[in-house]
């Protein structure tokens, strides 16, 4: 029994954090919420070199073969450092889904991908960054990206898509999906993160009626409350990510991303409010972050959908 | 990163649950705070004792078993899985103990622990005064030295001490030096409750039942054996006890994976029942949801916290993040119990009881409100608040 990071997932966090503390990303978000890709694509192809799109692909297949360890671990970094990109749909679902030889070695060598699966993902993310698009109904499909739409995140580029030939692969309800919301639960966490570490620092320098804000009782409250939230999180992403294969998966998955979204929506709204007017600025890098959140708690399944989930396992485990 | 148990773990849950299906009484024991339900409640630390699980990580000449930690949470899950009773000896043996442990004597080890581990001496704390609440260290009991007879005498109040009313001993802080302030000049105490000089006032708590009492101090002489560590020293030698009582030791998940599970039980039966039928139950399912959830990451980050504590860490300030946590969490299971059960919810039951006790949570072993202090202060690192006036 040990319940923290091993040190070789250690290194990996510490190394993922250099590489992304290095490569100014709130420049490559604004970039890519204004079209420009090509700093956000040299970025993503970066950390496939650091093996972030391999982490579940088979070893004998090209990729790492690593576990739901290291996902949670990649994706609290993406989302503490607001990158943008289809890495959910390109590096968790469609590694998980595919067994394809070719694809996934294509995908785990860093392949743009991206998905939609009504009605719970109805929209492709970065479809205009994609080499290769799909739809997932009862079978996947090559699906043609269309019209673009625009998300409450700037920096997510959402597209209608039209369905194309099926390939000769079912599709099960089952862990691909799962894997998906697991990583947006960790890119929740690491969005949490970074926006109570961005308002701590703020109310510890911003001074009124004489003296830091931080040192209000009102204000240290709610920021001890975000703090509290994001360490009950942790936990729950983390037993989700133990065992991928768990016959509780799809409830504890679920667990996580509810935990997860409350958290980070919690640390979204105490951080614009402990910085006011100046957080609700489009220049203000907490921004980026803000929306990117609200976006994500109802990506991959709405916390009404996963609290669902949970509430049919439980009543159907004691029954 | 995993939370596999080891065989020897797994042995250890085996003979737990088999002890605990055999000898759990099928039926509550009445409440701890009355005459009948504490005569009760310490004839199951008996039967805990002889069986060898009324303080399982201790050493086994205090009638331990020496466990590790990870084995104190697997049996502290099974305990509370197993619906076996609330612990009358918990102030003893959860909050004095790891003190005595820490700075006790050898003497005073062998002298206090047998009977505290077996429920026969009951210890209630004496740490709250009427004019020091959240602000303890501004606590006017005294401790006069007396030479002569090679001890102190206590003189002062104390107050919201909980089961003193039938309780043997008690623990607490005194002023032992008139001129030192606050934190400063404080002795940690240990004297028995029917000592000379003693006076008690039952307080009845929220249920109505005498779980609080008020202790007067006239002229009370406690000898030098029974101070615990320095005198001069007691906040230091408290601020462990508040640790424990914050972070792991009072509030095990067990506690809370067993009312979740009950919870879901409820949810389940009434909706069957078609209680709910026409009803909107969405709001009401969300709430179980929440509550089961919230347990489980209540077990997974005491997991997390026993790694931690394994590997030479320490509780700090975690145990704050922790005490918030899982007393909100208390009580939103409790509401969201009262509110399945409709228009029955007021009449008296396992969840009314539950409820009301939880209700004191958010308030003892520090209230919420200074812990979120301790928590922006200690671990977010923000500025202390200017503190009023010195009296």
């Amino acid at each position: 029994m040990r319940f923290e990071l091993n040190g070789e997932q250690q290194a990996f966090a510490e190394s993922l954090e250099r590489l992304l503390t290095a490569s100014d990303t709130t420049t490559v978000a604004r970039a890519w919420s204004d079209g420009d890709t090509g700093p956000g694509l040299a970025l993503w192809h970066r950390l496939a070199e650091q093996g972030v799109h391999a982490l579940l692909v088979p070893e004998d297949q090209g990729g790492m073969g690593a576990g739901g360890v290291e996902l949670v671990t990649a994706f609290e970094a993406l989302g503490r450092h607001g990158v943008p990109g289809p890495y959910v749909e390109s590096a968790a679902y469609l590694t998980t889904l595919v067994s394809d030889d070719d694809l996934l070695e294509r995908l785990a060598a860093g392949a743009v991908a991206t998905v939609s699966i009504p009605p719970q993902v109805p929209h492709a993310l970065d479809g205009d960054a994609a080499e290769l698009a799909f739809v997932v109904s009862s079978r996947l499909h090559r699906a043609t990206v269309g019209e673009p739409v625009t998300s409450v995140d700037h920096t997510r580029r959402l597209s209608r898509v039209t369905t194309g030939d099926p390939l000769d692969l079912e599709v099960g309800p089952g862990a691909a999906f799962d894997v998906a919301s697991l990583a947006t639960a960790a890119q929740l966490l690491g969005c949490g993160e970074r926006l109570l570490d961005d308002a701590v620092a703020y109310v510890k320098q911003r001074k009124q009626f004489g003296r830091e804000i931080g040192s209000y009782q009102a204000i240290k409250h709610r920021l001890a409350d975000v703090r509290i939230a994001l360490d009950f999180a942790r936990p729950l992403v983390a037993g989700a990510a133990l065992d991928l294969e768990a016959p509780d998966r799809a409830r504890d998955v679920s667990a996580a991303k509810v935990a997860a979204s409350d958290a980070a929506y919690l640390a979204s709204r105490v951080a614009l409010q402990v910085h006011g007017a100046i957080g609700y600025t489009a220049e203000f890098d907490l921004s980026i972050w803000l929306l990117k959140v609200r976006a994500l708690v109802t990506a991959w399944g709405t916390p009404t959908y996963h609290r669902t989930r949970i509430l049919d396992s439980l009543l159907k485990a004691g029954a | 990163m995993d939370l596999e148990l080891s065989p020897r773990e797994l042995a250890f849950q085996a003979e737990a649950r088999d002890w605990l299906a055999a000898h759990v009484p099928a039926e509550p024991l009445p409440s701890m705070d009355t005459p009948e339900g504490w005569t009760a409640h310490q004839e199951w630390e008996a039967l805990l004792t002889e069986g060898g699980w009324s303080v399982v990580s201790w050493p086994k000449e205090y009638h331990g078993r020496e466990a590790s930690l990870v084995e104190w949470v697997i049996f502290e899950e099974e305990y509370y899985r197993a619906g076996a009773p609330g612990r009358v000896s918990q102030n003893g043996i959860f909050l004095l103990a790891p003190i005595i442990f820490g700075h006790g004597t050898k003497e005073q080890q062998d002298r206090f622990l047998p009977s505290m581990a077996s429920g026969e001496r009951i210890w209630a704390q004496a740490w709250s005064e009427p004019e020091a609440g959240s602000d303890l260290a501004s606590l006017r009991s005294t401790a006069r030295r007396d030479d002569a007879r090679g001890g102190w005498v206590l003189n002062g109040q104390k107050t919201w001490s909980s089961r003193a009313s039938f309780a043997h001993w008690g623990f607490g802080l005194f002023r032992s030096d008139p001129e030192a302030e606050r934190h400063r000049g404080l002795t940690y105490f240990l004297f028995p409750l029917d000592a000379d000089g003693i006076t008690m006032r039952p307080i009845a708590q929220l249920d109505g039942e005498p779980g609080f009492a008020e202790i007067f101090f006239e002229g009370v002489f406690v000898p030098d054996a029974d101070v615990l560590g320095e005198p001069g020293d007691g906040w230091r030698v408290a601020m462990s006890t508040a640790g424990n009582e914050r972070g792991l030791s009072l509030r095990s998940p067990g506690r809370f994976c067993a009312a979740a599970d009950r919870l879901v039980d409820l949810y389940r039966s009434v909706t069957e029942d078609g209680q709910f039928a026409g009803h909107c139950t969405s709001t009401v399912g969300a709430r179980v949801v929440d509550s089961w959830m919230k347990a489980q990451a209540y077990r997974l980050y005491t997991w997390g916290t026993v790694t931690r504590l394994a590997g030479g860490g320490e509780m700090g300030a975690a145990g704050s993040v922790n005490k918030v946590f899982w007393s909100e969490l208390d009580v939103a299971l409790h509401e969201t119990g009262l509110d399945l059960l409709g228009a029955e919810a007021e009449v008296e039951s396992t969840w009314t009881d539950g409820y009301i006790f939880s209700l004191s949570g958010p308030i003892y072993a520090g209230t919420n409100e200074i812990q979120r202090n301790i928590v922006a202060e200690r671990i977010l690192g923000l500025p202390r608040e200017p503190k009023g006036a010195r009296r």
